[in-house]
């Protein structure tokens, strides 16, 4: 699951992998157009709109990519930067950018790229940036205020906005083709050229089709998510589906520690309430939320551990498990019965009366014996402070 | 020298970025960018140029913080913006654009071009520090992960250019 960052690929090899990207990068930049100034301020003055078009493209594609890569289950969004907003500074920062645009004829990304091919203009315009940032440094005390004003965190625009991710996205989609057509009538119009604004060539119409298929491809697919939740709700398949089982007395062996259960772990899906109310040595707090998480890829695969799924019910723990084992993980055990069963056989354990074989002997014995032991156990039993510290920070990115 | 071979279509080029993008975030977890690799540069200079400066001024040291023990050049930026010096370097080279060039509109002066280079660089060394990014980590990246900060930064960017273009326009038409 991505991003790949820093588990598959680490933070060195990392830098490969900017290097890499900034190549491509670079090239498409360039073969776009946006090594001369002349064609990136086109764009305000009416006369060349390329700069619009890739980058509205792109913007709308890699946001699309980003939902369905999220969508299918492929990547952990909470784990990716979000550009954090400060208000008032994303606004007057952006102006003053708007100006240098205009005065400058670059952005920082397109100047560099034609620097690289020998102008000239680029390359002074590249020194006045790094001396934009020591200015910027030295006059810091000056600019903090208006630097660190209103800040919101990172919120997402539609989350910002109060509508779906989905409708936002398509709002957007909806704003960059009005604009690609808009914008096509005003750059005919100052270069004095007759054709219309949009032909309808074979090479626009399938890319569009394209567009609209990969689109509406996201509609047709249910989530992940989704079509896991959609399938548990059958009490059939639920109750069906072959999971292996561990009994209460095992259970009980390895809290009293009378067998070496070194290769469990408890995975507890109660609430945390009641994990504070009743807390059990050995085991990792989950949710059904975290199931999907990258960082539960981790927690469940630890060698030759066997993850033992407990709630109160079985129904629950079937479920999860279920869940679990359709993304993939192995080593699974349900605790029949769930905690209630535990409860009711082992901690409320009333002997069998007048037992006639061997084996009810023993089970008289050791129940009887773990019904007392346990709740001690327990009581003495300490959970750790939670940490964070393993948790999987979010990728700090950002210019 | 040959004639230069024509421009990419821009429908074309921006599905090509947009792809770029989306390996990126999937790989890193994190968008393009362009003006933190300037920003390494500009604090790697200081730092040469006045190490007890950079010691004792706030800006500096909260830029050292965040990056502990490591050089401003160990950067995923800096890197990012090496491999753009070299694509750009190899596409000019392709399509002939490969020329020591000085680019100005029709009736700026050589002078106008150079003071509008020098300043247009340093208000975006400024804004770009504001808006924490610039085009590419605020604007493109910020709208690729649908952040709201880099969305407005967009819009700000694209505004305030056609707010002022008009002032300007002796710089290009």
């Amino acid at each position: 699951m991505g991003p790949l960052v820093p588990d598959l690929v680490s933070n060195n090899m990392n830098f490969i992998v900017a290097f890499i990207i900034g190549i491509f990068f670079g090239a498409i930049l360039e073969q776009a157009g946006f090594s001369t100034s002349k064609k990136l301020v086109g764009l305000f003055y009416g006369y060349d709109f390329t700069v619009l078009r890739v980058f509205f493209t792109a913007g709308l594609v890699a946001m699309i990519g980003v939902m369905a890569l999220d969508h299918l289950g492929l990547i952990d969004v909470n784990l990716i930067y979000i550009n954090p907003t400060f208000l008032t500074s994303a606004i007057v920062g952006g102006v003053i950018m708007g100006l240098g645009f205009v005065v400058g004829g670059f952005c920082p990304g397109t100047s560099i790229c034609a620097a690289s091919i020998g102008k000239i203009d680029a390359m002074i315009f590249v020194g006045g940036a790094i001396l934009g940032v020591i200015i910027f440094g030295e006059g810091y005390p000056m600019f903090e205020g208006l630097y660190m004003a209103n800040n919101m965190g990172s919120p997402q625009m539609f989350q910002t906005l109060g509508i779906s991710e989905g409708l936002f996205a398509f709002l957007f989609v909806v704003l960059g083709l009005a604009s690609f057509w808009f914008t096509s009538i005003i750059e005919n119009k100052v270069n004095g050229i007759k054709k219309p604004a949009i032909r309808f060539t074979p090479y626009y119409l399938s890319m569009a089709l394209i567009g609209v298929l990969l689109a509406l491809s996201a509609f047709v697919f249910t989530d992940r998510k989704s079509e896991l939740n959609a399938k548990i709700q059958d009490m059939n398949y639920v109750n069906s589906f072959p999971l292996d089982t561990m009994n209460v007395d095992e259970f009980a062996l390895c809290i009293t520690k009378i067998l070496e259960c070194d290769k469990y772990q408890g995975v507890d899906f109660r609430s945390e309430k009641e994990q504070a109310k009743f807390p059990l040595p050995k085991t990792v707090s989950m949710t059904e939320n975290s199931l999907f998480e990258k960082n539960t890829f981790k927690t469940l695969n630890i060698r030759n551990k066997i993850n033992i799924f407990i709630a109160d019910d079985e129904l629950t723990e079937r479920k999860m498990a279920i869940i679990a084992t359709e993304l993939g993980y192995q080593n699974i055990r349900i605790l029949r019965g769930g905690l209630n069963n535990f409860v009711s056989t082992i901690l409320n354990f009333k002997p069998i009366e007048n037992p006639t074989t061997k084996e009810e002997e023993y089970t008289n014995r050791f129940r009887l014996y773990a019904s007392q032991k346990i709740p001690q156990i327990l009581k003495d039993y300490k959970p750790l402070p939670k940490s964070n510290d393993n948790k999987p920070k979010r990728i700090v990115g950002g210019c | 020298m040959e004639k230069e071979t024509k421009y990419m279509n821009p429908y074309l080029a921006g599905v090509l970025l947009g792809l770029l993008l989306i390996a990126t975030v999937y790989i890193t977890g994190r968008g393009l960018g362009a003006s933190g690799a300037i920003k390494s540069v500009a604090v790697t200079g200081v730092e040469i140029v006045a190490p007890t400066h950079t010691e004792n001024t706030k800006f500096y040291k909260e830029y050292s913080a965040e990056h502990p023990g490591k050089s401003p050049m160990m950067n995923w930026l800096v890197f990012e913006i090496t491999g753009v010096i070299i694509g750009a370097f190899i596409s000019g080279l392709i399509s002939n654009r490969l020329d020591l060039k000085f680019e100005k509109g029709p009736r700026s002066t050589t002078k106008m071009r150079v003071a509008g280079a020098i300043i247009g660089g340093i208000l975006w060394g400024i804004g770009s520090q504001l808006g924490r990014g610039c085009t590419s980590g605020a604007a493109l990246s910020g709208m690729a992960v649908m952040s709201t900060g880099g969305i407005i930064t967009m819009f700000a960017i694209f505004g305030g250019a056609y707010f002022f273009a008009y002032f300007f326009r002796k710089f290009w038409i």
